[in-house]
């Protein structure tokens, strides 16, 4: 029999039973449900100590008892008074709400869920109403009538249970007519409940490892040689080029940083060697990292504080080594860290110089503060230049459509850059329908640290939405291949398209690109990254006059 | 519940107002009330807009909406994501005056069971620029009650307001149009479970109130006549800062609208009606995406605990030297 924790315990007709009508109690009278499937277990004591987090202790999410402080209460209102003086959004956020509901079905959790506490409007009321009831006047008179409630160990229950239901994805504020963004409540309820030592333990744990070495899946740096030289072999044997392995070189003109789940994990390994593989082609000048070997941070899962703390590591590291400027790797919620508080929190890095391509000689000046670029802003330069040989035939046996990963759509912007690169490297793109993709994406359902096995019911709910954005493209193109630029994404689109679009892999889009790269000194090309058969039309033909007439369209 | 509490309070408001017209009650509440209301509103206003300005704004955190601006040959979308000053000040512009954001909504439907279709559901955006700009255009015609002579663009808009010379006095394309819209913005409340789920007295007051005054308004121009010659005199006087005793010919009706628009007055810095001013201050809309070209400070940043590379290499080196990686220290 199947567990809670496995894809096999839930059944298409079950989980697409959905009532999307709320309950007879109203929701302050509505006790939160904790079955197993749709919560993730805390976190464990050791982490916390790593991190010097308060109230280390073991406990699990189905007592009675969480253990939580004897000063609780007043420790959670001094936090909100903290940081009600310390965000204006957070402040503005619990004030101007005007529920108009514009947000309750963009949630890809109240899509595929139906649970009421998961549209936007009422899980920041779940904080609201004890802010209405301990800061403001009229809640302070009025109490309930006012929308105000008391705050007790079931609010925090309560609080624990659906802020641990929130990818942080940021969709619900595209369409809020006052831009209220649920990931910003989601991450100061976070914070509070961290001032009782509760966290849960596949966001914490990741991020005591990445404090200690540097990346979420605790891999010491001969750990990462072997890894990573593994990942030589591998592309010579599919391409008979051996590259090299630049980690830790100081002087190295480009620190490049990206998510560890590209060091470990299938599919993300093939986007990993890729990107080896166009480094050394184009002899780029660069190094990897191992103290700095992780760009994604579960910091930002956790507190403003932890990101800080994780992402130190990126600046120090580019000065340690003494680079130019730093190349990002395909990662989601890195790339939120990395454009919007990478430069604030840990800037400003004056050692650094503007991010300037050697290939092109661009010169990216929208990265002229941070000295950090996407690499899909420097492929797409490349390609734009002719800089690569491609030969996009070699992947007509994918049919691929793109999801646009959540913080890159709604925190950057980078919509067009990783679609001209696809567009350039696949002959058969089709794109999901409009209301699912650039700024309107839907999340995985597995984002901001939900993306664990024991939390199986709400990550393939929450990933209906896009799995079925996806069957359609599916039944309609005959897509077989979904690209995203996100190692969360690699990680767990697997499981939602498996589930609600069997048939459909998941891909990074820099493996696309060495898919169909020519490189100078390949042996003749029969497979692809993944080992697997490319699409080689005429094999006894030189590859060489073959390739570069299709790569500038 | 909310909504009955909710009618019974504005009703109530409503029948205390008409008691301006008890001889001797008129300054209370022709004169004082609206003062007071008036300085409640500005007083309030300010105090919770200065009290947002100077919370900081620690890290910059814009929704982008649009294409990014990054390599010069692909196009960004300047108004869905700024770059620069000017473009969020452009973002604004169209939140604020047409509800941009509001315009994108859509219904997610399940059909045959296991599909997700999405539409356009413009309703609501439609139902709150139709009370929006009502509301401002009734406002701007009130103007006439208080200024004489009569500005030359209020009487343009009252002209192009009553176009449609439907009944006598003229009915006001806008006052209708207001009416409709807040019983729409309230039914669509009622009718929907989830939004009836999370709405709150708070929710349907200004509602209630708003048709209130909406309907006392109207019945005032067109049903229950009163002296406007007085009306006005009383309004010159409280605009020009020399009110002037009311005459007993104003009807109680006129009081109980006035009594109202003061509730509604006094209510608004105190509510959620203060989105009109937070939506200026919305970090996520009103800040440009240029986070990599500009660098943003945050004004109460502090050091953190970090984990420097000396303690990394200190604790592995060993293991870094026999994987042939290089060190620091030997």
């Amino acid at each position: 029999m199947p567990k809670p924790d496995e894809m096999a315990y839930y059944q298409q007709e079950d989980l697409l039973k959905i009532d999307h009508d709320p309950p007879k109690t109203g929701w302050m009278d509505t006790p939160t449900d904790l079955r197993p499937g749709s919560f993730i277990y805390p976190g464990k004591a050791k982490n916390l100590e790593i991190l010097d987090l308060p109230n280390p202790r073991d406990w699990a999410v189905t007592d009675e008892d969480w253990k939580l402080p004897d000063d609780w209460k007043r420790i959670v209102l001094e936090g909100m008074a903290e940081r009600l003086s310390k965000y204006r959004s957070f402040k503005l956020f619990m004030d101007i709400c005007v529920r108009c509901g514009a947000c309750a079905d963009k949630c890809h959790f109240f899509i595929g869920g139906g649970d009421p506490k998961n549209m936007p409007v009422l899980r920041a009321e779940l904080l609201r109403s004890i802010y209405r009831k301990d800061f403001t006047a009229l809640g302070k008179v009025f109490g309930k009538l006012a929308g105000g409630r008391e705050l007790t160990t079931d609010v925090i229950k309560e609080w624990f249970y659906y802020f641990y239901q929130c990818t942080e994805c940021r969709r619900c504020s595209v369409f809020c007519p006052y831009g209220i963004d649920t990931a910003e409540i989601t991450m100061i309820a976070r914070e509070l409940l961290g001032l009782l030592g509760l966290y849960i333990n596949w966001a914490i744990e990741p991020v005591a490892n990445c404090f200690r070495l540097g990346n979420h899946l605790a891999i010491p740096p001969h750990g990462m040689v072997d890894t990573l030289e593994f990942m030589v072999d591998d592309i010579e044997e599919a391409t008979g080029i051996r590259v090299d392995l630049p980690i830790n070189k100081k002087g190295a003109e480009v620190l490049f940083v990206t998510p560890s789940g590209d060091f470990v994990a299938d599919p993300g390994i093939y986007t990993c060697m890729a990107q080896m593989l166009l480094f050394h082609e184009l002899g780029i000048d660069y190094t990897f990292s191992t103290y700095a070997s992780d760009g994604g941070n579960f910091g930002l899962f956790t507190s403003h504080e932890m990101i800080k703390r994780l992402n130190a590591k990126v600046y120090a590291e580019a000065k340690r080594l003494g680079v130019k400027w730093i190349l990002g790797g395909e990662c989601g919620h890195m790339w939120r860290v990395m454009h919007q508080y990478m430069d604030t929190m840990n800037g400003p890095p004056d050692f650094l110089e503007v991010p300037k391509s050697p290939v092109t000689g661009t010169v990216f000046d929208h990265a002229k503060s941070s000295k950090i670029i996407h690499i899909m802003e420097f492929l797409s330069d490349l390609i734009r230049h002719g800089k690569l040989k491609l030969e996009p035939s070699r992947n007509d046996h994918i049919r691929v459509t793109f999801h646009d990963s959540c913080n890159p759509a709604r925190a950057m912007g980078i919509l067009e850059e990783p679609r001209y690169v696809i567009k350039n490297v696949c002959n058969n793109f089709f794109e999901m329908p409009e209301n699912t993709i650039r700024e309107q994406t839907f999340c995985c359902g597995g984002g901001a640290g939900l993306g664990t096995d024991e939390n199986m019911e709400m990550r393939l709910r929450g990933g209906f939405p896009r799995g079925n954005a996806v069957r359609y493209v599916q039944e309609k193109h005959g897509v077989n291949q979904l690209a995203a630029m996100c190692a969360i994404d690699r990680a767990t689109l697997v499981t939602v398209c498996d589930y609600w679009a069997p048939g459909v892999k998941v891909t990074g889009i820099s493996e696309l690109v060495a898919n169909a790269m020519v490189f100078k000194d390949e042996s003749k090309r029969t497979l692809d990254l993944r080992m697997e058969p490319l699409t080689y039309k005429e094999q006894d033909q030189p590859v060489g006059e073959e390739g570069g007439a299709a790569s500038d369209e | 519940m909310n909504i009955v509490v909710s009618l019974v309070i504005v009703s109530g408001l409503f029948l205390l107002g008409l008691a301006g017209a008890v001889p001797g009650m008129g300054w209370v509440f022709g004169v004082a009330i609206p003062y007071l209301a008036l300085a409640l509103f500005a007083g309030g206003l300010i105090y919770r807009v200065l009290n947002w300005a100077r919370i900081p704004v620690p890290f910059r955190i814009p929704t982008t909406c649009g294409q990014q601006k990054a390599l010069p040959w692909i196009k960004s979308q300047s108004l869905e994501n700024p770059h620069n000053a000017l473009a969020a000040i452009g973002r604004m512009a169209l939140e604020v005056l047409l509800f941009r954001s509001l315009l994108r909504n859509t219904k997610s439907q399940l059909i045959d069971g296991d599909r997700l279709a999405y539409a356009s559901s413009p309703w609501l955006w439609i139902g709150a620029m139709a009370m929006h700009w009502s509301f401002l255009i009734i406002l701007i015609r009130h103007v006439r009650l208080m200024t004489n002579p009569v500005p030359s663009c209020v009487r343009f808009l009252e002209q192009a307001d009553g176009f449609f010379e439907v009944w006598l006095p003229v009915v006001y394309a806008t006052s209708v149009i207001f009416l409709a819209a807040l019983a729409y913005l309230l039914l669509r409340r009622l009718a929907s479970p989830q939004l009836r789920y999370i709405s709150l007295l708070a929710d349907y007051f200004p509602l209630l109130l708003l048709l209130g005054i909406g309907i006392s308004g109207f019945c005032l121009r067109h049903l229950v006549k009163t002296d406007v010659t007085a009306v006005k005199q009383l309004a010159t006087g409280l605009a020009g800062l020399a009110p002037t005793a009311p005459a007993d010919s104003i009807s109680p009706w006129f009081y109980g609208h006035l009594f109202l628009v003061c509730v509604l007055l006094a209510y608004f810095p105190f509510s959620k009606l203060t989105h009109m001013a937070g939506v200026f201050l919305s970090p996520t809309r009103n800040l440009a995406n240029s986070n990599r070209m500009v660098r943003h400070v945050n004004p109460w940043d502090y050091p953190v605990k970090v984990h420097p590379y000396e303690e990394y290499e200190d604790e592995l080196r060993d293991k870094m030297k026999a994987a042939g990686l290089p060190v620091d220290k030997q």
